[in-house]
């Protein structure tokens, strides 16, 4: 479904992503992990090309998306992406922000637009604040409607780029808890998080990134319990114990 | 000639100048150039501040030059140019009126678009990211997404170019266009003994002109902020609990 070949990326000399190869199945479930800095955002947000590779390729669906002449906003209509910063259009209600994108690029009409956004809104809960703008709402709100927005384009994938991290922490369940709803659509999943919990739960693989590098390839119970990677062994007793110097 | 005597004479004269027996004048001809100007600059700086954002430099660097002379350049300056160089290459002599438009609209569209351009770019760049991620074109972006929000965080610099659009139709004086303050000086010329008391009235007039407008446009504002932040009733927030079917 997914496949990253030998990707590099560079900020100025900063080598974001070193050699990033991997291969990701239809319907799987991928959280990735890692320190900040790691590139952990920036391997997913290279997959809807918001950010540019320098070399390396990367195929989608059997088409390379830096393939000439391939339409990008047809690209990313298929790739639902979920932010850490929510970022509603403050200028919109709740529905309307679900509908924008399949009223112009589905060529829906108003009303089944709005049937099937409501629908989504109904799935996160938020049904009831369909007419809310985003300052009507709370972050943990807010975010389920991000992913109800998301979602309103039909998208075969979806990337979440640290979903809770912006959340306080009593709203991270109710967004978690619509995750773990989706994990059971068969849609495929790239889920950066640090929600170690919701890892282990949903996760189908745990990647764990530094400095770039993918440096280890698990499922959850291994990547938990018998972490192989040096730096993945340092990095959960960092996050199980942060008090206690090394 | 008292005070009264004089407004008795001339009010006619200041309010629409010769007309209905000659060309239209005075207050009238004020008011219809300034809002011709603004109507016609506002679109103009509109598309100009689009393209001053352009990720096509072959949009961008001509309009950036444009709007870097004309800022450097004083109005009276525009004025001149208008008024004796324009002719000298089109061959065709435009009326005062028209050449006073044409330097109106040419020197705020750019200001306008400097405007528009620290609107956009003082957006969140998540916003766009946002409405990209969608697949929402470029162009869709900056329609649906960022020119309604940054329209509305403009508002305030918009209405000072416009104040500052009603104070430089007084230029026109120079090129014997018969707007307000030129009448007000025929008015003195020939009252000859009460320049304090016509000059005050002119002043007066700006200022009544300028002050409704900006009125005008903090009511507006005040309804639009009311739209989009106003607060949930009762509006501490209620716990949170997910509301995802199990």
């Amino acid at each position: 479904m997914i496949e990253f070949h030998q990707v590099n990326k560079w900020y100025g000399t900063y080598q974001s992503l070193v050699d990033v190869s991997e291969r990701i199945e239809k319907g799987e479930i991928v959280v990735i992990c890692g320190p900040s800095g790691s590139g952990k955002s920036t391997l997913i947000r290279t997959l809807n090309r918001l950010e540019p590779i320098q070399s390396g390729r990367i195929v989608l669906d059997g088409q390379d998306i830096h393939a000439r002449g391939l339409d990008v906003n047809a690209l990313r209509s298929c790739i639902g992406f979920v932010f850490q910063q929510f970022n509603l259009f403050p200028h919109l209600t709740a529905l309307q922000n679900c509908t924008l994108a399949p009223l112009r690029l589905r060529g829906l009409s108003r009303e089944q637009a709005e049937t099937e956004s409501l629908a989504l809104l109904k799935r996160v809960g938020l049904a009831h604040k369909a007419h809310a703008y985003a300052s009507e709402l709370s972050g943990g709100q807010q975010q389920r409607v991000a992913i109800a927005r998301a979602l309103a384009m039909k998208p075969p994938v979806l990337l979440f780029d640290e979903p809770t991290s912006a959340l306080d922490p009593e709203m991270v369940g109710e967004v978690l808890a619509v995750i773990k709803d989706l994990a059971r659509d068969g849609l495929t999943m790239l889920v950066v998080t640090h929600e170690m919990g919701f890892a282990r739960e949903v996760a189908d693989r745990v990647l764990f990134m530094d400095q770039g590098r993918i440096l280890e390839r698990a499922t959850p119970d291994e990547f938990f319990n018998r972490p192989r990677h040096p730096r993945a062994q340092q990095f959960l007793s960092d996050i199980r114990s942060p008090f206690v110097s090394a | 000639m008292t005070f009264l005597e004089m407004v008795d004479t001339y009010w006619v004269f200041f309010l629409i100048g010769r007309y209905p027996h000659g060309p239209l004048g005075g207050l009238a001809l004020t008011l219809l150039l300034a809002s011709a100007a603004l109507v016609l600059a506002l679109p103009l700086g509109l598309l100009l501040g689009m393209c001053r954002v352009s990720p096509w430099r072959l949009v961008r660097w001509p309009v950036t030059a444009l709007v870097f002379v004309v800022r450097g350049t004083p109005l009276l300056m525009v004025v001149f140019w208008a008024y004796f160089f324009l002719p000298s290459i089109t061959g065709v002599k435009t009326g005062q009126f028209t050449t006073m438009l044409l330097a109106l609209v040419v020197f705020d569209a750019a200001y306008l678009a400097e405007i528009v351009r620290a609107g956009i770019q003082s957006l969140p760049k998540g916003q766009s990211e946002a409405a990209r991620s969608l697949g929402l074109s470029y162009l869709g972006t900056l329609r649906l997404v960022l020119l309604p929000q940054a329209l509305r965080h403009m508002l305030p610099s918009l209405v000072n170019q416009f104040v500052s659009t009603i104070k430089e139709t007084s230029l026109g004086y120079i090129i014997g266009l018969t707007e307000v303050s030129f009448i007000a000086t025929q008015i003195n010329t020939q009252v000859f003994t009460l320049p304090t008391q016509i000059y005050l009235i002119l002043a007066l007039t700006y200022f009544v002109l300028c002050f409704g407008l900006s009125r005008l446009a903090f009511r507006l504002e005040r309804r639009l902020s009311e739209r989009t932040r106003r607060r949930p009733a009762g509006s501490e927030p209620q716990p949170m609990t997910p509301r995802v079917p199990a």
